[in-house]
């Protein structure tokens, strides 16, 4: 079972479009969504952040870095970091909020990149794996999951461990019990969950070292 | 003797890296999301694919129309998969497919395809029999010895019936790839030029397969993949999807396209484990001894015919049988091979079979599995399944918390100890490997095999390592071509046995080239030569020895390329079959929401000679976790009115999570014994007997049987309600 994790979307969409609030208004009269409805709205003043849907220009602020993109808004941030931007350590597995496999972590909280939509990602402050490492040495969770043989085919295993990253941040002194609860939003066909367990563990332990040096 | 190499491996002694655990190789790529699996590729002027697939269970094609689609911004190339006149024989069938410069305009042009259906009637279920009609189809009857006799004379006769529904692999990965069909470039100028990158079991024969699908000759396609997310058994094929992303590369111009199903269709079509159905009836002795097994099975596999297996598991030499098995034909995705195929359904069925006739004679099933050991096929199997039910009952404290049915105190929560038993043949898949020995000292292992997540990389660099007398650092690998030595597709746990001696036998080959350079100036004899930690020296005198650098300096110009073969043989002391396993679950039964949880589960497994015992044991974790998430959670639910999946998806077709699982005991039976045996393959075998240990917990526990699996809440509320009809 899973999703014990809220992935703790912000309420307010700065666009007006979240994806789940999107299915939702189609849900409850597709025409709304007609051309000429978002026409009308589109000239109302002050604008309502109504955006598409043909492809629009977007900046993601990645690892630090801003990149810039062109998306239809409808794509969603696991999308726009594989398709567009060729950042393919988050992985693309349920599409909706149940795997983890796309794990990231927006401004300090851990979220499924396929229910964030790249446009609403804009200004936020995200981390993908291809930022945890520091130049060859592994990051603490990463070394963590090697150590412990976290990981067998290995496609869970970037996202296991940015929600462990993302988790041990905000638990460093974790018990076992903790991580399970904690590590529950991911999911694992090879069946790695004991070594993450482990690693989860000798990761805090190692992540608070390295805090106390620095 | 020079002229026949000896290949066995040194005594467990004396071995310096083969039976220590280095880590996988490629941990630092996996856990830093470097590793470029297939999916994740984006080759230059690459295209999206997108499926369209059928809503219905059973149709017929009338009519279908791509010219809206085709029109769509973006899009390159539209292939129609069943055209009209196709019967549709279940949901989720491909129909169509576009190619476009996005994902999303793929997507958007699949909708715009339109398609009319004659929908026809459907049948997607198959527990009901009388539901079946001719959708049925019984086998013959199997009679041993005389069943109807021994039910007569029995001290004592158990019925049940017991029933595994039909669950899905769910890689992680999905099923596709990435595929470019290039007309008439190949490097000559002459025919067409197939690149593949998929996600793939079988490198080695996956071009053979695809050139009689596309009518391009095997020597011009190149097959590559670095990693996979997952097959499991499902992966053996280049299937429809590489035909239908060919087809739409060569219509877009022989642009690259990458076609990989979306969830939803990955797990409608891409594969799932038949269901099994039986009615049994066992008859015995007090002493426990079975005497007689009766089995009414069926199964379904989806369309084609599938037939559960056969009974008694396992415990395969009771005297007197008689079984008939029947297989049904649903509107539903075909099967595939699901780690251990038709073993999970046939161990669950068995052995909640023999529990069920050691509660009738009021017998601890330990005894009894103990005593029917007797029964067991392969030749020494009896003691070593002795061995294990007693190892796995220390592990487990058996004698402590098992009780009797029933017996399991007053309140809500019952606890319950329950066993299944494995057996797995195994044995070593065809392979061959190269491996070269240059001038400068590098080395290089070259096999056309892949790696699934096992460890198959870091287990062939063992070899070649332990062979060699260096580090596995020292040693490039190359796998995941289809330029490479071929090796086979890796199903049956075949592929460890398969590699280590190919790899064996291409290193000592290798080897022996090297000593005929070194001997002279040692002043020995090629023979007798020896390659340990970093040095070639003459064995006996270790002064009289050469560093491995100055070693291969004497080669000269030449580097040294070797060959080495495995038929598929079993040959003694490298590589055979014949796995046995004893898993016992230790469950708690809430009796109130009918939750079940997992305590503690032990798996107690032989292996022959292990090669890396941390990739062993991850092999065995990795195969409970799984079991465990299919015996408490996993199951295909199929609607009858609209003939739909009800739980396509991963929100309602649940996997264990992290926190389900329990504490889980493994102990790798490594004794000198199963060692002599040679490797053995385990990627299987300890998958096999989790639902049975899991359904026999549950019915120690509540003092009754829960037919069906998984042991969900609705599963044991709808038993100790009594609403089993």
């Amino acid at each position: 079972m899973s999703s014990r994790k809220d992935p703790e979307l912000p309420r307010q969409q700065e666009s007006g479009f979240s994806r789940r609030g999107f299915i939702q208004r189609v849900g409850i009269g597709s025409s709304a969504v007609g051309a000429g409805l978002l026409e009308k709205e589109a000239s109302a003043a002050p604008a309502p952040n109504v955006t598409g849907p043909s492809a629009v220009p977007v900046t993601l602020t990645i690892n630090g870095k801003p990149l810039k993109l062109t998306v239809e808004p409808r794509v969603t941030l696991v999308d726009a970091l594989r398709n567009y931007l060729d950042l393919t350590g988050a992985k693309r597995v349920c599409d909706r909020g149940t795997c983890g496999a796309c794990t990231v972590i927006m401004n300090g909280k851990t979220v499924y990149g396929c229910t964030v939509l790249a446009i609403d990602a804009q200004g936020k402050n995200i981390e993908t794996i291809e930022g945890l490492a520091s130049g060859s040495a592994l990051h603490p969770v990463s070394q963590a999951f090697w150590d412990n043989d976290a990981q067998q085919c290995g496609y869970c295993t970037p996202g296991f461990v940015m929600a462990c990253k993302g988790f041990l941040d905000e638990h460093p002194n974790c018990t076992e019990e903790d991580v399970k609860h904690g590590l529950g939003g991911n999911l694992c066909r090879c069946g790695t969950y004991m070594g993450v367990r482990k690693a989860a563990l000798q990761a805090a332990k190692a992540m608070k070292g390295a805090a106390k040096n620095g | 003797m020079a002229n026949t190499p000896d290949y066995t491996y040194p005594p467990m002694d004396k071995r310096k890296v083969i039976g220590k655990s280095p880590k996988r190789v490629d941990g630092p790529a996996k856990s830093s999301g470097r590793a470029k699996y297939s999916t994740d590729l984006k080759i230059p002027d690459m295209l999206f694919g997108a499926y369209l697939t059928s809503p219905h269970a059973h149709a017929k094609v009338t009519s279908i129309d791509t010219s809206a689609a085709e029109k769509m911004p973006g899009v390159k190339s539209v292939y129609v998969a069943a055209p009209a006149g196709t019967e549709i024989n279940w949901q989720g069938w491909e129909v169509a497919a576009v190619a476009a410069t996005t994902e999303e305009a793929a997507r958007e042009a699949t909708r715009a395809i339109k398609v009319q259906y004659e929908v026809l009637p459907h049948l997607v279920n198959e527990e009901n029999l009388s539901k079946a009609g001719n959708r049925a189809r019984q086998g013959g009857e199997r009679l041993v010895g005389d069943p109807d006799q021994a039910f007569k004379s029995a001290d004592a006769v158990s019925e049940g019936y017991y029933a595994i529904p039909v669950v899905y692999h769910c890689c992680l990965e999905p099923h596709g790839q990435v595929i470019q069909w290039k007309p008439g470039s190949d490097p000559s100028g002459s025919g067409d030029q197939i690149n593949v990158w998929p996600s793939t079991q079988n490198v080695p024969d996956y071009a053979g397969t695809l050139s009689n699908d596309l009518k391009v000759p095997a020597t011009n396609i190149k097959v590559k993949m670095d990693y996979i997310g997952g097959g499991f058994g499902s992966k053996f094929t280049p299937d429809a999807w590489a035909k239908v992303g060919a087809n739409l590369s060569k219509n877009a111009g022989g642009r690259p396209v990458k076609l990989y199903l979306d969830r939803a269709t990955e797990l409608m079509i891409a594969g799932n484990r038949p269901s099994a159905f039986a009615k049994m009836k066992l008859a015995g002795k007090k002493d426990g001894t079975i005497t007689a097994w009766q089995t009414d099975s069926w199964a379904s596999g989806g369309f084609p015919p599938v037939q559960a297996g056969q009974q008694p598991y396992t415990y395969t030499n009771v005297p007197n049988i008689r079984e008939v098995r029947t297989s049904v034909s649903l509107n539903a995705g075909t099967q595939r091979a699901w780690r251990a195929p038709g073993n999970q359904q046939s161990s669950y069925l068995t052995c909640c079979a023999i529990e069920d006739f050691a509660a009738k004679i009021g017998m601890d099933p330990l005894e009894v599995f103990k005593v029917n050991a007797q029964y067991a096929q392969r030749t020494g199997a009896t003691d070593t399944y002795r061995y294990q039910l007693e190892k796995a009952a220390e592990l487990s404290e058996w004698k402590k918390l098992w009780h009797p049915r029933g017996q399991s105190g007053s309140g809500p929560v019952k606890r319950g100890l329950g066993i299944g038993i494995a057996s797995w043949n195994g044995n070593g898949h065809r392979s061959q490997c190269r491996t070269v020995i240059n001038p400068d000292g590098s080395v290089s292992v070259e096999i056309g095999s892949q790696d699934l997540g096992t460890g198959t990389k870091t287990i062939i660099l063992q070899v070649a390592a332990e062979t060699l007398g260096l580090q596995i650092n020292q040693i490039k690998l190359v796998i995941g071509n289809n330029d490479l030595p071929p090796d086979s597709g890796s199903g049956g746990s075949t592929t460890v046995g398969g590699v280590s001696t190919s790899t064996r036998k291409a290193a000592v080959n290798a080897l022996a080239k090297l000593y005929e350079a070194v001997a002279p100036s040692l002043g020995a004899q090629p023979d007798d030569l020896e390659a340990v930690d970093g040095h070639i020296r003459v064995k006996g005198s270790p002064n009289k020895s050469v560093t491995w650098a100055a070693a291969c300096k004497k080669l000269g110009t030449s580097s040294v390329s070797e060959m080495g073969a495995h038929n598929g043989q079993a040959i003694a002391g490298l590589v055979t079959g014949g796995a046995a396993g004893v898993q016992i679950a230790d469950v708690s039964v809430d009796t109130e929401t009918g939750l079940v949880k997992m305590n503690r589960y032990v798996a107690v497994q032989d292996c022959g000679m292990v090669i890396n015992p941390r990739l062993a044991e991850s092999q065995i974790y990795g195969a409970v976790i799984m079991g465990i998430s299919t015996a408490l959670f996993e199951e295909r639910i199929m609607d009858d009115q609209t003939g739909k999946t009800l739980n396509p998806d991963m929100e309602f077709y649940k996997l264990a999570g992290i926190a389900d699982i329990g504490n889980i005991v493994v102990h790798v039976d490594i004794r000198d014994e199963n060692d002599k045996r040679g490797v053995i393959g385990l990627g299987e075998p300890p998958a096999v007997p989790i639902c049975a240990a899991v359904g026999n917990a549950v019915a120690n526990a509540i003092g009754t049987r829960v037919a069906r699996m998984p042991m969900t809440p609705k599963n044991v509320l709808d038993t100790l309600e009594g609403r089993n009809a």
